[in-house]
C-alpha cells in the first residue's frame, strides 16, 4: 500500500476509534448505572411543564440566504488554497489573477450587502 | 504523542500496525486528559478567580479532581431517551461530534515525527473535519424532538456556516507565506525563516499574520460555540440547546468534544502562527525535538487557550443578528484583504 493511502487509512482507523470509545464508555456505564423506568422520565423537557404540540415545531429559519451565500463562498475558498501554496512560482501573474478573482468575490459580497441580504429579517 | 516520538528517538523500527496501535492509545489518552486540563485550569479555576470566587475546593487539592468526580457521577446516571426522540439519530449524534475531535488530532504535529499522520493537505483536512461537528450538533438538535434542542441545533448550524469562512480565509495568509498545507512543513518554514537576516528565533508567522491570528481566534471561539458566541447553547434561554435531553455519558461526550477541540484548535493556532514545536537552537529535524516539541507545544497551547477562555469569560453574549453581521461584514472582508496584502508582500518583498 502506498504511503498516501496508508496515511488516509490511519484517518479511517481514528474515526473508528472515536466510535469504539463511545461504545466502550457506554457499555461500561450500562453495567454500573441504574435502570428504573418511569413514564414521566421520558417526556420532553420544556421548562417543567407538559410539552405543547410536537417537538419538531415549526420555526423560522432566518439564515437560509446566508446559507446560500456560504455555499458559494466556501466553494470559492477552495480555489484559493492551491493558488496560495504555489504563489512563489506564479509570481506577479498569479497575484494579478487572484486579485481579479478576489475582486469578483468581494463584488458579490458587496452586491449581497447592498441588496440587504446581510440584513437580519 | 510523546510515545510516538520516542520511537524514532531510539531508532526502533515498528510495523505499521504497531505504530498505529501506539498512536491510538496515546490519542485516546490525550483527548480526555486535554479536556480535563482545560476544564479544570480555565473553566473551573480561571473563571472562578476572574469572578472573585474560589471555585470547587473539596475534591482533591484545590478541587483538582472535581471533573473526575463529575465523570464518576455521569457514570451512574440513567440513560434516558425521550419518548418521542428519533432514537438512532439521538444516539449517534455524540459519536459524530467526537469523530470530528479525534480526526483533528490526526494531523496535529507535536514534533518532526511526533504526528499521527502528516497529511500533505493537513491544514485543509483539519479545517474540513472541524466543520464535521456541525452535523453531529444538528443530529442532536433534531433527534431530541425538543423545541429548545431544535432551535439550538439550528442556531449552531447558522453560526458555524457564518464563521467557517473567516476561519478558512484567515489561515490563507499563512499558507501563502509557507507555500504548503502540510502542518509540519509550516513549522519548518517558520523555523528556517529569518527576521531581517537574523535567524535566531526563526520567523513566527504571527509577526506578519497578526490579523489572521485575531480572525482565527474569533472564528475558533464561534466554532466551539463558546461565549460570546454561545447562542446555540445559551443556558439562560435555551437551557443548553441541543444538549438539553442528554444525560450521563452522552452529555459527557459533548463536553469532551468541546474541550478536546478547543485544545486541538489552540494547537493548530500555535502551529500556524507561533512557530509550533520548534525550539530555537535545535536543528529542525533533530530527534530531540520529538521529546522537547510536545512540551513546547503544550506551553503554547495553554497560552492560546488562556486567550480563548479569557474572551469566553469576559464578553457578554452576542445576539444572533449581531453575530451574523460581525462575520459577514467585518471578518470576511477583513480576511479577504489580508489575503491580498499577504500575496502582494510575498511577491514584491
Amino acid at each position: 500500500m502506498s504511503d498516501f493511502l496508508r496515511s488516509y487509512l490511519t484517518v479511517g482507523i481514528f474515526a473508528l476509534l472515536a466510535v469504539i470509545m463511545v461504545a466502550l464508555m457506554l457499555t461500561l456505564a450500562s453495567v454500573l448505572r441504574p435502570e428504573r423506568p418511569q413514564k414521566q422520565k421520558y417526556i420532553s423537557y420544556e421548562s417543567g411543564v407538559d410539552p405543547v404540540g410536537e417537538g419538531w415545531s415549526q420555526s423560522r429559519l432566518r439564515y437560509y440566504l446566508f446559507g446560500l451565500l456560504f455555499v458559494m463562498f466556501d466553494v470559492e475558498a477552495v480555489f484559493i488554497f492551491p493558488w496560495a501554496t504555489r504563489l512563489e512560482t506564479y509570481g506577479v501573474f498569479g497575484l494579478v489573477e487572484m486579485a481579479i478573482f478576489i475582486f469578483i468575490l468581494a463584488l458579490g459580497l458587496f452586491y449581497a450587502w447592498r441588496k440587504r441580504v446581510l440584513q437580519w429579517v | 504523542m510523546s510515545a510516538a516520538a520516542s520511537l524514532s528517538v531510539f531508532a526502533v523500527e515498528l510495523a505499521y500496525w504497531q505504530q498505529t496501535a501506539i498512536k491510538l492509545v496515546v490519542v485516546a489518552i490525550v483527548i480526555p486528559t486535554a479536556a480535563l486540563i482545560l476544564g479544570y485550569v480555565f473553566l473551573l479555576k480561571m473563571m472562578s478567580f476572574m469572578q472573585s470566587r474560589l471555585g470547587p475546593m473539596e475534591a482533591g487539592p484545590h478541587g483538582s479532581l472535581q471533573l473526575l468526580a463529575d465523570g464518576l457521577k455521569f457514570l451512574q446516571k440513567e440513560d434516558v431517551f425521550p419518548r418521542r426522540a428519533d432514537r438512532a439519530v439521538f444516539a449517534l449524534a455524540p459519536a459524530v461530534v467526537l469523530i470530528s475531535t479525534f480526526l483533528l488530532y490526526v494531523v496535529l504535529p507535536m514534533g518532526p515525527d511526533a504526528v499521527v499522520s502528516g497529511l500533505d493537505a493537513g491544514l485543509f483536512f483539519a479545517l474540513a473535519v472541524a466543520s464535521l461537528s456541525v452535523i453531529g450538533v444538528l443530529m442532536a438538535g433534531w433527534g431530541s424532538a425538543n423545541k429548545y434542542a431544535l432551535m439550538g441545533g439550528m442556531r449552531a448550524a447558522g453560526q458555524l456556516i457564518a464563521y467557517e469562512l473567516p476561519l478558512v480565509l484567515a489561515v490563507m495568509g499563512v499558507v501563502i507565506q509557507a507555500g504548503t498545507l502540510d502542518l509540519n512543513k509550516i513549522v519548518v518554514a517558520q523555523a528556517t525563516g529569518e527576521l531581517f537576516g537574523w535567524g535566531g528565533i526563526g520567523f513566527p508567522f504571527i509577526l506578519t499574520q497578526f490579523v489572521g491570528f485575531a480572525i482565527f481566534l474569533v472564528a475558533v471561539q464561534a466554532e466551539l460555540t463558546q461565549p460570546p458566541f454561545d447562542m446555540p447553547v445559551a443556558e439562560s434561554e435555551l437551557v443548553g440547546g441541543y444538549q438539553v435531553e442528554y444525560t450521563g455519558f452522552r452529555f459527557l461526550f459533548f463536553f469532551m468534544a468541546e474541550f478536546g477541540t478547543a485544545f486541538a484548535f489552540a494547537g493548530i493556532a500555535s502551529v500556524l502562527f507561533l512557530g509550533g514545536w520548534y525550539v530555537p537552537g535545535f536543528d529542525v529535524d533533530s530527534n530531540w525535538l520529538n521529546l522537547v516539541g510536545p512540551i513546547v507545544m503544550f506551553v503554547k497551547i495553554m497560552a492560546v487557550s488562556a486567550l480563548i477562555f479569557w474572551f469566553r469569560f469576559t464578553f457578554p453574549r452576542l445576539r444572533e443578528d449581531q453575530l451574523q453581521k460581525f462575520a459577514w461584514k467585518v471578518l470576511i472582508p477583513l480576511s479577504l484583504l489580508n489575503i491580498v496584502m499577504t500575496g502582494i508582500f510575498k511577491v514584491f518583498v
